[in-house]
């Protein structure tokens, strides 16, 4: 019966393998840090992080190094950018965003199209903004798994007083918590992710892997460290059947059957009755 | 002016929960508050009445060592609050705005009173659990605290609110406005609570308004805010047309109907004009 859903090879296939895993990792970070990101309403900022990480990502192929390297290294410094402009103030942090990210994509089209010139690599554009994991080199295995280890850390240690803030600021300074350190610690966590999110699915998709299964999620628990683990597990069902879905089809993009996933559980969600009141 | 000396408390002062002297703020320019001296003591209801603008909330940020005062200090307990006073003050904060699908139960919530501020996960722990529940009681949240809190009431959402002040212990609990958005039943109950808690736990409690009346039944203490300037005694000592004129710097009639106070306070910026007219009515129920 397997064999009826998916193509002969599948669970062979070492570049399937490699997906399956980087896709694993993406996704449970991208949950973990996801669920914050909606509850602090930062889901632009999370998508102009992942837009302006295009940037990195197509100077990375210039420079001949890997992607992801470049994802982290503009989303981290778009994210400090933000931070110093004064991304923690709610219409500051709107602006801000709008700022940074138009100038960040008019440097990305043009290095796309250096991309395109220099390279001679036409899939550069496609797999830097729409992500291709079967392309991926197994170099970036331990890359993903530290940055990944490194993004979750941040939200570990955080979680109590990042919980407290994002609630309610006032509640939190009233405690003696250093509100915008905090802030600017979970916008580095934001990047890292993103980043992450970038290599597997493409940069502009990365925040639909952040936000979908984050918002998803929230519809179907009330607890905040439920909907962790419930965020993280939808993203990992969405990456890997999104994985067979595209190796099933004979070369339609991943992202795609990612991305449309994630859309239907979460309006699935929605159609579920509330889970609000009760026990 | 007092001297910049730590602590020592005086004996004869060690139930003040609260000790404001002298404070002077100005923001921007103005100066939002002006030598204020007060002290509130444990186990008392406290309101502290002005209208908008007065610098309740100014004088709250101060208490909780968000705003530096330009002279003048705060004491809470024995200690001085030099910087950040910590569990020894809870807050309820005026604003609290959660979207209806915020993941946070109200236990959450009241547990994040205690342990909000650590660095790390938490960990199942059977006495945080167990004091959130004797929290869950004390404010009669039981039929609501697993709800999300976004989805509460406001009167819902203060207990849940006054909860996650209390868990910690302190020994002074700052509410700011908190029976704004609350109709008439709501701002009872909440009151009610409130005079419980203070006596019970031996808590000085200390809530801002803009209306006194439904304070009245159980203020033991009253701090009138004007002008940036502060009088403080029992409500009979303080609102009355002479301490209060004093306080506004022009004439103020106090009423009292069926119960109720009415403050009517000119304005009296334009004097020459309008002696005896008030140019506009301020009425602080």
């Amino acid at each position: 019966m397997l064999g009826a859903i998916v193509e002969p090879g599948f669970f062979t296939s070492s570049p399937v393998q490699l997906a399956a895993e980087v896709g694993a990792v993406v996704a449970i970070v991208a949950g973990c840090v996801g669920v914050f990101t909606v509850i602090r309403g930062q889901s632009f900022a999370g998508e102009a992080l992942g837009d302006i990480g295009a940037t990195g990502g197509s100077s990375a192929y210039l420079a001949g190094v890997g992607p992801l390297w470049g994802f982290m290294a503009m989303s981290v410094t778009a994210a400090a950018i933000m931070e110093l402009i004064g991304i923690q103030r709610p219409r500051g942090r709107d602006v801000a965003t709008g700022i940074v990210l138009g100038a960040g994509f008019g440097l990305a089209a043009l290095l796309l199209y250096l991309d395109s010139i220099y390279d001679n690599t036409t899939g550069a554009t496609v797999t830097i903004l729409f992500g291709s994991p079967f392309a991926l080199s197994p170099s970036v295995l331990p890359l993903v798994a530290v940055l990944g280890a490194l993004a979750l850390g941040l939200i570990a240690l955080l979680y109590r007083p990042l919980l407290l803030v994002s609630l309610s600021p006032e509640l939190a300074a009233a405690r003696g918590l250093p509100v915008r350190l905090i802030g600017a610690l979970y916008l580095l966590a934001l990047a890292l992710a993103v980043a992450l999110s970038a290599v597997t699915i493409g940069a502009i998709l990365s925040t639909a892997l952040l936000v979908g299964p984050a918002a998803t999620a929230l519809q179907l628990t009330r607890r905040p460290g439920r909907a962790i683990v419930a965020a993280g597990m939808l993203g990992v069902g969405a990456v890997w059947l999104g994985i067979l879905l595209a190796y099933d089809s004979h070369g339609w993009p991943v992202s795609f059957f990612v991305v449309t996933l994630v859309l239907i559980a979460y309006i699935a969600s929605r159609a579920l009755p509330s889970r609000g009141r009760g026990r | 002016m007092t001297a910049d000396v730590l602590i020592p408390t005086p004996p004869e002062a060690a139930s003040d929960a609260l000790s404001v002297e002298g404070v002077t703020v100005r923001l921007g320019g103005r100066t939002v508050l002006d030598h204020v001296s007060f002290s509130v003591r444990a186990g008392e209801f406290t309101g502290l009445i002005g209208s908008n603008g007065a610098g309740k909330t100014t004088l709250f940020r101060v208490i909780l060592g968000l705003e530096s005062p330009l002279s003048g200090h705060v004491r809470v307990g024995s200690t001085r609050s030099a910087r950040r006073p910590g569990a020894d003050v809870g807050y309820v904060p005026q604003k609290f705005l959660l979207d209806p699908d915020m993941p946070v139960r109200g236990r959450d919530l009241i547990g994040l009173g205690l342990d909000g501020h650590r660095f790390g996960v938490p960990l199942p722990s059977r006495t945080r659990r167990e004091r959130v529940e004797e929290m869950i009681e004390a404010v009669d949240a039981r039929d609501f605290a697993d709800a999300r809190v976004g989805q509460l009431s406001g009167g819902e959402q203060q207990r849940i609110l006054i909860a996650h002040a209390l868990i910690s212990g302190p020994r002074l609990l700052l509410l700011d406005e908190p029976l704004a958005n609350l109709d008439l039943r709501a701002a009872q109950e909440v009151v009610r609570l409130l005079s419980r808690i203070a006596s019970e736990q031996q808590i000085a409690v200390l809530i801002s308004a803009h209306e006194m009346n439904p304070l009245l039944p159980v203020m033991d203490r009253i701090v009138y805010l004007a002008a940036g300037r502060a009088a403080s005694g029992t409500v009979e000592e303080v609102v009355r047309s002479e301490v209060l004129s004093k306080l506004y710097g022009h004439h103020v009639d106090v009423l009292r109907v069926h119960g109720r106070v009415i403050v009517v306070a000119g304005t009296g910026h334009d004097e020459h004009t309008a002696p005896e007219i008030p140019s506009a009515v301020e009425i602080v129920e």
